[in-house]
């Protein structure tokens, strides 16, 4: 019997000659990121470890991204301290608040590469798997162990393998894929489990699209999802690491939980609705329901082909009077791309704000908050009860174009019909 | 009351999904005091939590107890608003394993939430696999923790246990 990627993977990463499903190993770890609001959490659990310095300065990446910049005492004064502590410990890589999205700026400055273990203090850690890591989220002490001492442990995940095949119909994204598939499986239907995608829609879907799938597996309760590394992933990575690559593939004759097939070409934009992210339903469905509020970023689509796609929906059109739209970039090298091919200033005259990269709209954190009783229509991974602002406001989740053309109309909206 | 691996408390009950969102929102995330986190506990599904529960006390859930995000906020504020144990249908993983770093015992037990009603007492054998609803007088069996994470919980949670075994991790 054949291994899956993350058996493969979680093997060689332990020094055994395999690792099978449901397996305790011990794993060293190639990378270890922590966003701002974990890492004083997991330092001061290295700290209380007796360990004084981290295991490897060149294997620590922290991103402030968050609350970026600080809107809050609190948060510049843990901004500060992990400063401070990344000199102290002299890290290697500490980007700070300008960078972006910890999920954006880890691919873009090379940290992840086929086949490495991935580990960081933040949930959408499953988003790097895009590039065939095994990518996994854990808390702050988990996170303190490992600086400490580069190693934790992990089950081996039993794997489910996720097929795609057809051609996207034009105004279906990969957000639409991966809503459909949190539909199939339910919001605690891949718990433990990795997430395999392939098939044609996975080979011709950009790195980005990957991206997006990947990063909703914890979604699904999901440890990691995986893309098997291709061309694509090369091209991508080629510049940004040392372009020396150990892909890692699934065997033929692997073993997997469950298949779940997908067919691309008869799938329409989806919507997750209010609370939870399995509530998935074909926006036929939900065309006509009113929003306050649209945003367009996270790392699950704020990156360049996202407010692309946001962009030539609004070019020439308004953001409908009882709309705010709001769009953030993932990141500081999206911002500067989309400045450069003339996005931002189609979004801004269409009447959309436009802010520095960061998590803070997605998790409720200093931008676009909703008030009791709103409705905000959002590109982001969460529509948890209370998740954006109040309890008492409904989040729906959907792709940038769908997100971009109801910002326009005020109420659900495929963009064939606007 | 946690009496070596062994413990009684009184059953506060919620149902499937309760989300990190909700044990503590992200407008808390900035803490890093757990005293401070615990004020907040719960407060997204039941804000009088922190006031109501006394020590000891097991709250217990359906499926995909803590899905969401990996903050550890969400574990240790129900451990320092005096949470002896979760006891769910299932837990979602990233919660499951702060759960346990933190030294707060997570317990999977099918059955669970059709055995309790709120306010109900319970003993709960955490080495044996047993809890018994004093309350009802009904007993449900669930597979113990893993060896490792037994020793984890036992040694009051994951600092304390690479502290004592840092040599041999």
């Amino acid at each position: 019997m054949g291994y899956t990627v993350s058996e493969k993977i979680l093997a060689k990463a332990s020094g055994q000659d395999e690792a099978r499903a449901g397996e305790i190993v011990k794993v060293k770890v190639d990378v270890a990121m922590m966003p701002d609001l974990t890492t004083i959490l997991a330092v001061n659990a290295m700290k209380d470890m007796g360990v004084k310095k981290v295991w490897d300065v060149n294997r620590v990446v922290i991103v402030l991204d968050h609350v970026a910049p600080a809107s809050t005492l609190m948060a510049a004064t843990i901004h500060r301290d992990i400063r401070s502590f990344a000199k102290e410990q002299e890290l290697r890589y500490l980007y700070d608040v300008e960078s972006g999205v910890c999920h954006q700026v880890l691919p873009e400055k090379g940290h992840v590469k086929p086949g490495k273990v991935v580990i960081g203090a933040d949930s959408h850690t499953c988003t790097h798997g895009a590039f065939g890591a095994f990518a996994t989220g854990v808390g702050s002490t988990d996170m303190g162990a490992i600086l400490a001492t580069g190693k934790t442990w992990l089950r081996v995940p039993e794997t489910i393998r996720v097929e795609v095949n057809g051609k996207l119909l034009e105004h279906v994204s990969p957000k639409d894929v991966i809503l459909r598939t949190a539909k199939e499986i339910g919001a605690d239907g891949a718990t433990y489990n990795a997430l395999e995608f392939s098939g044609d829609t996975i080979s011709d879907m950009s790195v980005s699209g990957r991206m997006t799938l990947c990063n909703m597996a914890i979604e699904m309760g999901g440890k990691t999802g995986i893309v098997e590394p291709d061309d694509k992933t090369f091209a991508f990575l080629k510049e940004r690491t040392d372009g020396v690559f150990n892909p890692v593939h699934a065997d033929e004759d692997a073993e997997y939980k469950r298949l779940l097939n997908i067919d691309a070409a008869e799938l329409e934009p989806q919507i997750a609705c209010p609370h939870k992210v399995d509530n998935v339903k074909n926006i036929s469905e939900m065309a006509g329901t009113k929003i306050n509020q649209a945003f367009v970023g996270s790392c699950t689509n704020g990156r360049l082909e996202d407010l692309e796609a946001a962009a030539t929906i609004l070019k020439g059109r308004r953001v409908h009077k009882d709309v705010r739209l709001l769009v953030v970039p993932a990141s500081l090298e999206v911002y500067l791309k989309a400045l450069d091919e003339g996005i931002i200033q189609d979004l801004v005259e269409s009447g959309a704000m436009f802010s520095n990269p960061s998590c803070g709209a997605c998790f409720g954190g200093h931008i676009g908050l909703l008030a009791p009783g709103e409705v905000g229509l959002t590109t982001s991974n969460r529509n948890f009860k209370g998740r954006q602002g109040s309890p008492e406001a409904l989040v729906y989740l959907a792709s940038p174009a769908v997100t971009a053309a109801s910002a326009v109309t005020g109420v659900i909206t495929h963009p064939r019909d606007l | 009351m946690m009496s070596g691996i062994k413990m009684v408390g009184k059953v506060w009950k919620y149902g499937d999904d309760v989300n990190t969102d909700l044990i503590v929102p992200g407008k808390y995330l900035e803490l890093v005091d757990p005293e401070e986190m615990a004020l907040h506990a719960m407060e997204g599904i039941d804000p009088e939590f922190p006031q109501k529960i006394t020590k000891g006390d097991i709250v217990v859930g359906g499926a995909n107890f803590g899905c969401g995000s990996s903050r550890e906020h969400a574990p240790l504020a129900l451990k320092y608003a005096g949470v002896g144990a979760v006891i769910a249908e299932s837990f979602a993983r990233i919660f499951y394993r702060n759960a346990i770093n933190v030294g707060l015992p997570a317990l999977e037990c099918p059955g669970i939430i059709d055995a309790v009603e709120e306010g109900d007492q319970l003993e709960v054998d955490i080495t044996g696999g047993k809890v018994r609803n004093l309350s009802k007088n009904v007993e449900l069996k669930f597979v113990p923790l893993p060896g490792f994470m037994v020793e984890v919980l036992g040694e009051g949670g994951l600092v304390t246990y690479i502290k004592n075994h840092l040599e041999e991790w």
